[in-house]
């Protein structure tokens, strides 16, 4: 993909570069993690050990005496609502009577220095009755494991019926897989600074995906109304879903209000695996009917999404699960049961591809198994099943997005593939640097998946976004509360200003509560969202500008475009550049962006509950030492549906951004529990992909604008991580003949 | 509770006071002395995010114990350009999108300077095995190898 525009003005389509770009490589720019006050306090959390016990109770007594330690505050002193959730608010601020996960807050401190909190934690007693956990999820499902919270074991239920529920095929596929749970691993660490304000509220900056989402439960667990609550975005080091929930807002709040000065909190790797949640671990059965050239005709799922202790989004994710079984394939016919279960395991809720990665891995798998068993190729199965627009989902809804999944498909297959395996730099062989593998026992295989994700939010939720444009003096200002994380909204918005208004000179406005909700950066949803709020303050801001303009002149606004940075008159030859003709103006406008409405699922899971979708295709090349069991990506080739290119150097890093975070799926990353005990919580131990796993990614784009979307452009952020993880596994299954059906790919799944 | 001792950092003497013994170079840097940019993001150097410079040579801060650093000469990333100004390795970052959430950033220009400075022309696996010590989750890593070798065609001449 071309990466080198000539870039006379960064509008839209531009590789225009980061603003924050200066001060990020400098080591100027202000992560949460580097907000201070000369007065501050250190706060630090008390988690369980346990994954399910009782608390006996619990004696401060011994921490407040240790100097330097200001407050210790427990379940008893949270005045407002004691618990908070996203969907359900069912997780409490500290465990009160029970501790249902490894990790569970019971207490937290505010001393003067880190280490005096810390041994400040290690003084306080509690005093636990173990019980024996809920791990497994058709404990909870069947009803033989007693509810380990009131509100039951099992988050949601649900069906999808469709179609003829007889049909069977002349051509039957099965099998169950497993995902196992992936971390966001976010580079920076949960961090916030929060300020007691002068009379009442607290101001609180903080690194979060949704700034508005958190300032409602946050105030609803302090007792405050939500204008006694200011946020304020502190930078964020990456996300990926695990900032969407709370983690230690309400906590460094209480803190700072607790002592009347304001309040650090900064979690180490280690208590942010159990400060944050994580991607559900699924198990997935599922059954193709197919004729036996290789048509779908029917499918049968059951899905179960373990949600850990806490509801979390976990309801959602099943939805998105279960509704993305078929894949990007037409299918008539389909009985599909589903379930997220409460369990003594780890909350889960939002990771980049939200339920459709599990789902991916089955479907994808399962269409190799079916191109199998009808003697075609992963190729022909997936084009002769490739979904188009209209077509029908499963829940009834017709795809009314672009669908060019057949062009995803050929134009992947379109992509060179690497020079053969030949005599390469040891450095280069699986096993890399500890010059393990043998260059004989290495195979190469070639693998594919394909995905369709919904952009958005559903089943009927409205996630508006707010923005203002304000232009004065040929200059423009943003304001919006949309969280950037590392995405590149704060590139993308200027783009848009730029190109409608016929300006260079925009700022960004302070990130903050100070002005309507954004909704989550999630879901592939910014560049929809609030680049559409952007896009609408702006096209008002012209109106205004015009018709002033017009006033001046005696034109007929409706005659008035932008060109370059000019407001012209092409009829008449009038032209004035915008800087002139803004010239003590001060217009504003302030524009709520909402998407087209959705609706629930009926009880058999018909619907038209999503937005929209996306498409892409991967294309694996791998090299398995087959005595060693150790994988080496070599490339990756995709085409990814996006609508339209609005900056191609940021496509490209969300391409080869999620597909690194697919390869850690395939093949390393996973908490590993054992009877609800997180055996891994580190990255020594959590695996990440290095600079040496990363694939060579062989990228295209296919730009077919989608007409809903407000710039044509569809969401680029998750699709890339969703379908690569199946294309990994199934290139090491053609490397290894093995039947690899769960992720991550461990070294002995290949080679015992 | 109560060292002082001193660290040259950037070139300038900094005194530490009243800290305490057990304090990382990483805290130090950026509690004590104001100097942010150099990132923690993991406390067991596994993930390269707060690399900076110990006499030359490329180090976890936070696996240092700073009162054990006052005979060294410490270079972070704030000590890497000239006030404004930015060096080829920063500007490279930006141009080839090497740049998301940011996080990994400092950690990973300091260990871009030091591999460029002890080998120009690195081979692309020995560009790979030497940034490995820096995890970045969001880029993938793809524009960060373009940003070396834009930096090392720059400095060869081969490039404008």
């Amino acid at each position: 993909m071309s990466l080198t525009k000539t870039r006379s003005r960064d509008i839209l389509g531009t590789s225009a570069l980061r603003p924050d770009g200066i001060p990020k490589v400098k080591g100027s720019f202000e992560f949460s993690s580097d907000a201070n006050d000369d007065s501050m306090a250190w706060g630090a959390t008390l988690r369980s050990p346990h994954p399910s016990a009782r608390i006996r109770s619990i004696d401060i007594s011994g921490a407040l005496l240790i100097p330097g330690v200001h407050a210790v505050i427990t379940a008893k002193d949270v005045p407002g609502k004691p618990t908070y959730g996203l969907i359900s608010q069912d997780q409490p601020v500290f465990a009160r009577d029970v501790v249902r996960y490894m990790g569970e807050p019971v207490a937290a401190v505010a001393a003067d220095h880190p280490e005096t909190a810390r041994r400040a934690l290690d003084a306080i007693v509690v005093d636990y009755e173990v019980m024996k956990p809920l791990t497994d999820p058709e404990e909870g499902i069947s009803g033989s494991h007693p509810p380990i919270h009131p509100d039951g074991n099992v988050f949601r239920h649900q069906r999808i019926i469709r179609g003829d529920q007889t049909i069977v095929g002349e051509v039957v596929v099965e099998d169950t897989y497993e995902i196992g749970m992936q971390d966001q691993a976010f580079l920076g660490l949960e961090a916030a600074l929060a300020r007691p304000l002068s009379g009442r509220g607290v101001e609180l900056i903080v690194a979060t995906q949704w700034l508005h989402e958190d300032r409602k439960q946050i105030a609803d667990c302090l007792g405050l109304a939500e204008d006694d609550v200011f946020l304020t975005l502190g930078g964020v080091g990456g996300a990926f879903g695990a900032r969407e929930d709370i983690s230690l807002q309400v906590h460094c709040c209480l803190l700072a209000l607790a002592i009347g000065r304001p309040v650090k909190m900064q979690y180490g790797r280690e208590e942010s695996f159990f400060g944050h949640v994580h991607r559900h671990p699924a198990k997935i059965w599922m059954r193709h009917h197919a004729t036996k050239s290789g048509k779908i005709q029917r499918i049968e799922a059951r899905m179960v999404f373990d949600g850990g202790a806490y509801t979390s989004t976990s309801p959602a994710v099943l939805i998105n699960g279960i509704t993305h079984t078929q894949g990007p394939y037409a299918c008539d016919n389909a009985t599909v049961d589903g379930y997220a279960v409460r369990t003594n395991n780890p909350p889960c809720g939002a990771m980049r591809g939200f339920g459709v990665v599990q789902a991916c891995f089955a479907h994808e798998s399962q269409m190799d198994k079916l191109a199998e068993a009808c003697g075609i190729s992963p190729v022909e199965i997936r084009l002769l099943n490739a979904m188009k627009t209209g077509d029908p989902l499963i829940t009834g809804q017709p795809v009314e997005s672009v669908a060019p999944v057949a062009r995803c498909i050929t134009e992947t297959d379109a992509l060179p593939l690497p020079p053969p395996l030949s005599t390469p730099d040891p450095l280069d062989l699986p096993g890399g640097s500890g010059l393990t593998s043998q260059s004989h026992h290495v195979v190469r295989g070639i693998g594919w998946g394909v995905s369709i994700k919904n952009l958005m939010y559903s089943e009927g939720f409205d996630d508006y976004a707010t923005a203002r444009c304000t232009l004065t003096n040929g200059k423009v200002r943003l304001k919006f509360a949309t969280s950037e994380v590392g995405q590149g909204f704060v590139t993308l918005a200027p783009q848009i200003a730029r190109t409608i208004l016929g300006v260079d000179d925009v700022e960004i406005e302070p990130m903050d509560t100070a002005v309507g909700s954004a909704g989550s950066t999630s879901a592939s949803r910014q560049t929809w969202m609030s680049g559409g709020a952007v896009d609408g303050a702006c096209r008002v801001v012209r109106e205004r500008l015009f018709e002033h303009v017009g006033r001046q002149h005696g034109i007929d606004p409706i005659r008035l475009s932008i060109a370059g940075t000019d407001v012209v008159d092409e009829l008449s030859g009038f032209r004035i550049s915008v800087a002139d003709a803004s010239e003590g103006l001060d217009i504003s406008h302030t524009y709520e962006h909402h998407h087209r409405k959705t609706e629930d699922l009926d009880e058999n899971g018909q619907g038209n509950c999503h937005v929209a979708f996306a498409f892409v295709a991967h294309r694996a090349v791998v090299d398995v030492d087959v005595e060693l069991g150790l994988v080496k990506v070599v490339q990756i080739a995709t085409a990814q549906d996006v609508g339209q290119v609005l900056n191609p150097l940021s496509v490209l890093g969300q391409i080869e951004g999620g597909i690194a975070q697919g390869l850690g799926l395939a093949i390393m990353e996973e908490i590993v529990i054992d009877k609800g005990i997180v055996k891994n919580p580190s990255f020594t131990d959590y695996l990440l992909p290095t600079a040496l796993d990363a694939p060579d990614v062989v990228a295209v784009t296919i730009e077919e604008p989608e007409p809903q979307a407000p710039l044509g452009a569809k969401g680029v952020g998750e699709p890339p991580c969703i379908s690569v993880t199946p294309a990994i596994v199934a290139a090491i299954r053609d490397a290894t003949k093995r039947q690899l059906n769960r992720v991550p790919v461990r070294p002995y799944d290949i080679c015992l | 509770m109560s060292e002082h001792y001193t660290l040259t950092v950037n070139g300038s003497r900094h005194e530490v006071r009243d800290s305490w013994v057990g304090e990382s170079l990483l805290y130090v840097l950026r509690q004590r002395l104001g100097l942010p940019g150099t990132k923690g993001a993991c406390e067991q150097g596994e993930c390269g995010s707060c690399t900076v410079l110990l006499d030359g040579n490329a180090v976890c801060s936070c696996l240092v114990m700073a009162a054990t650093c006052t005979a060294a000469e410490i270079t972070t990333v704030e000590g890497l350009a000239d006030g404004d100004a930015l060096t080829d390795v920063q500007q490279a970052f930006i141009e080839a999108g090497g740049v998301q959430c940011g996080f990994c950033t400092p950690g990973l220009i300091v260990a871009v300077h030091n591999l460029l400075d002890g080998n120009p022309t690195p081979s692309s696996i020995e560009v790979k095995e030497a940034l490995s010590g820096n995890i970045c989750r969001c880029t993938g890593y793809g524009r960060i190898f373009d940003a070396v070798q834009l930096v090392i065609s720059r400095r060869s001449g081969t490039h404008a």
